[in-house]
């Protein structure tokens, strides 16, 4: 009961009307055929009835039983139509945030470096998100907004909607990516517009973060690998550099040194050598995501991470 | 064995006998029981699976598995309940053992081409198994194989598709053997609007498997030229479209709900005017409402991908014929409920599947509507009332459809009966059990419960707990049922010629047939269901 009736933003009415209408119309149908169905297996039971009645059709009956559902159906088309078609025209005054779709997270780039873990919306302005996926396909789903629409590689996908509720929404990723499908999840959080602004003027610009660091976030590598230690995905990248680890490749088990080529391999062919106790093929290559001079900075950064210690 | 004088009049189980003569089979009823125990077989581990997901969803967080293990659970049980037990399911079981008789012939017209086509499926069965161990990943792509993570991430799409190829290759040959069959073999006299429902029920089937398959051809052919020679179908890195991959998966999977359904409402079109003694109201209605099924349900495909960013035209036309296609369902729904008015109702258990097939289905076919309008299905698009919407029309229609069926012919495929008051009791453990599972996934899809998902958000947590008690009771009388059915083969009493008076023509013949079915084939001179005196009358 948290999000259906409890709708933030313009669309929720019209899209409620529309499940109400439909809902409605659906259970008085399924009440009625239940009734009816139960009413005749017990009014005319054998027990009661020993002698059947021989009719077999009856051509009003079928021209009414087909042309009131006709009807009734196309209502429902209507409404679920009218409902829907606005989504598609985005008002010329809308703020615009490119959305980033990845294994297994959200972000959100307002523009000049300003990228948030979770949606943060001024309330009654409209607002475009405009979807880019990095990898495979992913939905993005507000239920409380009413608004979905898949993240497709190479697809220029957009939604918009105009929040008119203050509060903390859920995000969910709807179109089945991978492992960590299920927690490819954020927020979506509407404040008035003082405090929006406010927010995004203090929000970090990335590039203020080590340069290696801000390349695995915006990659979202730590997703899956941990800068704590904690045994996520992958293996954690805490200590990596220096550090001695057991590896299967297709030749067999090794023995190798995390130096600047292990990382560098590690990004490009993640699959050639799998660290003891992790799975294989759930990383896929970065060798055309990442520019040679970014793999450099990461690998600096590991080497400044261990040095700090 | 060879002087052992049978007591039992040789019919098509006893006269022959021996595993090869089995696996050489070339009688339309034998080569429908080993679909059957093929298909019972892989649904009863697709089952199995089923509820150890539940078990999984019982409570937040890991509960018995891994996410990785849950995401490949998901993917095997959708392949194996889709790919290799409901898409056959009906019609090769129930199509091949009663199909002939029905229309009083000895056999299909191409009794080997038949056997063919049981070993294609076994080939494509296994090969779909395979699919998804070869290489040691484990599976996770989803049944739907959607490019690019399927690609990316699975190796194995080449053949899990070459598996699906091969399955509608079965369906395909399959399909052509029922359409020769039902123009060419009909009894003397049984014109078109003489044929039985349920054949022309198989015979709708029989045009979609026939012309809806070859796409899966295409498709596979395309992305082995993707995989191979990387000219860019698909994958968005090789100048591809990753929608045009769901298009195409859709202009057949879609079609292929109706191969699933089509027979089941055929089924229940056969049992209501048995238990009513009474003709089935409207005849002409439901022969056309299927054939309109056939035809216009190879228009609506897209309405399984209005969140994909398909054009704003695509989206309303797509919108607009999926509420076109409701119509012929809501006729034969109307002329089920007729054909009971006014009979002299028997509440056995075939009936009592029959009805609960129309209210499962009612249920499942009320919520496609809400899937069909464009506004609401964007807000429940891929969660779980989608989940709880096609479990609702393919376990409670065909699933349902198959246990009326298995619980109608019963008798005449073995020449023993069930035991009536234990079937009754599994259906009730089975009715339940279904409704407290797929229920509330309506609701939490409504709330925003999206689907595969591993876990959950705390909201949903009440929600998913009354489900898996619900997959509980309902794997009890999935079992209770199968116990029933399977005890009684050879312990069950004798069963008579014609235990529920029914009036096609598979009554007519002994329980179990013979191996050619008739004797002298019948000619037919009247409409398929007259009951002039129905025995019940008061004399």
């Amino acid at each position: 009961m948290t999000t259906m009736f409890s709708g933030a933003s313009n669309f929720a009415e019209s899209v409620d009307r529309a499940f109400i209408f439909i809902f409605a119309i659906s259970f008085i149908f399924t009440i009625g055929i239940t009734v009816a169905m139960i009413y005749i297996v017990i009014h005319f039971s054998r027990k009661k009835n020993k002698n059947p009645q021989q009719f077999s059709g009856n051509v009003p009956l079928e021209i009414i039983w087909t042309v009131v559902p006709l009807i009734l159906v196309l209502f429902m088309f209507y409404y679920g139509w009218v409902a829907f078609a606005p989504m598609r025209k985005v008002p010329q005054n809308s703020m615009q945030v490119k959305v980033i779709g990845r294994m297994w997270s959200w972000s959100f780039d307002y523009g000049n470096g300003k990228i948030s873990p979770d949606l943060v919306v001024p309330l009654d302005r409209n607002v475009k998100l405009n979807l880019f996926s990095e990898d495979v396909n992913h939905g993005l789903f507000i239920p409380a907004f009413r608004v979905k629409e898949d993240v497709i590689p190479g697809y220029n996908n957009y939604l918009w909607f105009q929040p008119i509720a203050k509060g903390k929404y859920d995000i969910y990723c709807t179109e089945y990516c991978g492992l960590a499908h299920s927690a490819m999840v954020a927020k979506a959080i509407v404040v008035d517009s003082l405090e929006f602004k406010t927010w995004l003027a203090d929000l970090k610009v990335v590039s203020n973060d080590d340069p290696g660091m801000a390349i695995l976030k915006a990659n979202a590598c730590i997703t899956c690998h941990s800068i704590d230690g904690t045994k996520v995905i992958g293996p954690s990248f805490k200590g990596l550099y220096g550090a001695k680890r057991m590896v299967l490749t297709d030749q067999g088990e090794k023995e190798v040194e995390a130096n600047a080529d292990y990382i560098k391999r590690a990004i490009i062919d993640p699959n050639g050598e799998i660290v003891k106790g992790y799975n294989k093929g759930l990383m896929q290559s970065y060798k055309d995501v990442l520019k040679a001079e970014d793999i450099d900075k990461i690998v600096d950064y590991f080497k400044k991470a261990s040095e700090q210690k | 064995m060879n002087n052992q004088v049978s007591a039992e009049p040789l019919n098509y189980l006893n006269h022959k006998t021996g595993l090869w003569s089995w696996l050489t089979a070339t009688d339309h009823k034998r080569i429908g029981l080993l679909y059957l125990y093929a298909i019972t077989t892989f649904f009863l581990t697709a089952a199995v699976l089923g509820l150890l997901m539940k078990i999984e969803k019982s409570t937040i967080g890991p509960t018995i598995m891994t996410a990785q293990t849950y995401n490949a659970m998901f993917t095997l049980h959708g392949i194996i309940m889709i790919f290799i037990v409901v898409i056959p399911g009906l019609a090769a079981v129930f199509g091949n053992i009663c199909l002939p008789i029905m229309i009083g012939a000895k056999d299909v017209a191409f009794p080997k081409l038949n056997l063919f086509s049981f070993y294609v499926y076994i080939t494509g069965a296994c090969l779909g198994l395979y699919s998804q161990f070869a290489h040691g990943h484990s599976p996770d792509a989803g049944w739907t194989f959607y490019v690019p993570y399927s690609a990316e991430v699975n190796s194995n799409i080449i053949l899990a598709l070459l598996a699906a190829f091969t399955l509608g290759f079965a369906s395909i040959l399959t399909g052509l053997n029922f359409i020769v069959t039902i123009h060419r073999m009909r009894a003397p006299g049984m014109t078109w609007f003489r044929m039985p429902l349920f054949p022309w029920s198989l015979y709708a089937t029989a045009w979609i498997q026939l012309l809806a398959t070859p796409v899966v051809g295409i498709t596979l052919l395309m992305v082995i030229a993707e995989r191979t020679l990387h000219v860019g179908f698909f994958d968005p890195k090789l100048g591809g479209d990753p929608v045009l991959y769901q298009h195409l998966f859709w202009i057949y999977s879609h079609p292929a709900v109706y191969v699933m359904i089509l027979p089941a409402m055929g089924v229940v079109t056969e049992i209501f005017p048995t238990f009513s003694q009474k003709p089935v109201f409207g005849y002409l209605p439901i022969v056309f409402s299927s054939l309109a099924i056939a035809l216009v349900g190879y228009f609506v495909w897209g309405h399984h991908m209005f969140t994909s960013g398909m054009s704003y035209e695509s989206r309303w036309f797509f919108s607009f014929i999926t509420f076109l296609v409701a119509i012929p369902s809501a006729i034969k729904v109307f002329n089920w409920l007729s054909t009971m008015y006014g009979g002299s109702v028997d509440l056995q258990p075939p009936l009592l599947y029959a009805i609960s097939f129309i209210f499962l289905f009612t249920i499942g076919g009320f919520t496609g509507l809400t899937l069909g309008a464009v506004a609401t299905d964007i807000h429940v698009h891929n969660t779980d009332f989608v989940v709880a919407h096609f479990h609702y029309i393919i376990f409670g229609g065909m699933g349902f459809g198959f246990f009326a069926a298995m619980h109608y012919w019963y008798p005449k495929i073995y020449g023993t009966m069930y035991h009536i008051k234990w079937a009754k009791i599994a259906w009730g453990f089975l009715f339940t059990g279904f409704n407290v599972l797929y229920f509330p996934m309506f609701i939490m899809g409504i709330q925003g419960m999206p689907r595969r998902y591993y876990d959950y958000d705390p909201k949903f947590q009440l929600g998913q707990t009354i489900s898996s008690v619900g997959a509980v009771i309902l794997f009890v009388g999935l079992i209770a049922m199968i116990a029933n059915l399977v005890y009684h083969v050879r312990r069950g009493a004798k069963a008579p010629a014609n235990p529920w008076h029914g009036v096609t023509l598979e009554w007519q013949v002994p329980s179990p047939p013979p191996h050619e079915n008739f004797d002298e084939i019948p000619v037919i001179t009247r409409e398929p269901y007259v009951f002039d005196n129905p025995y019940t009358k008061e004399k």
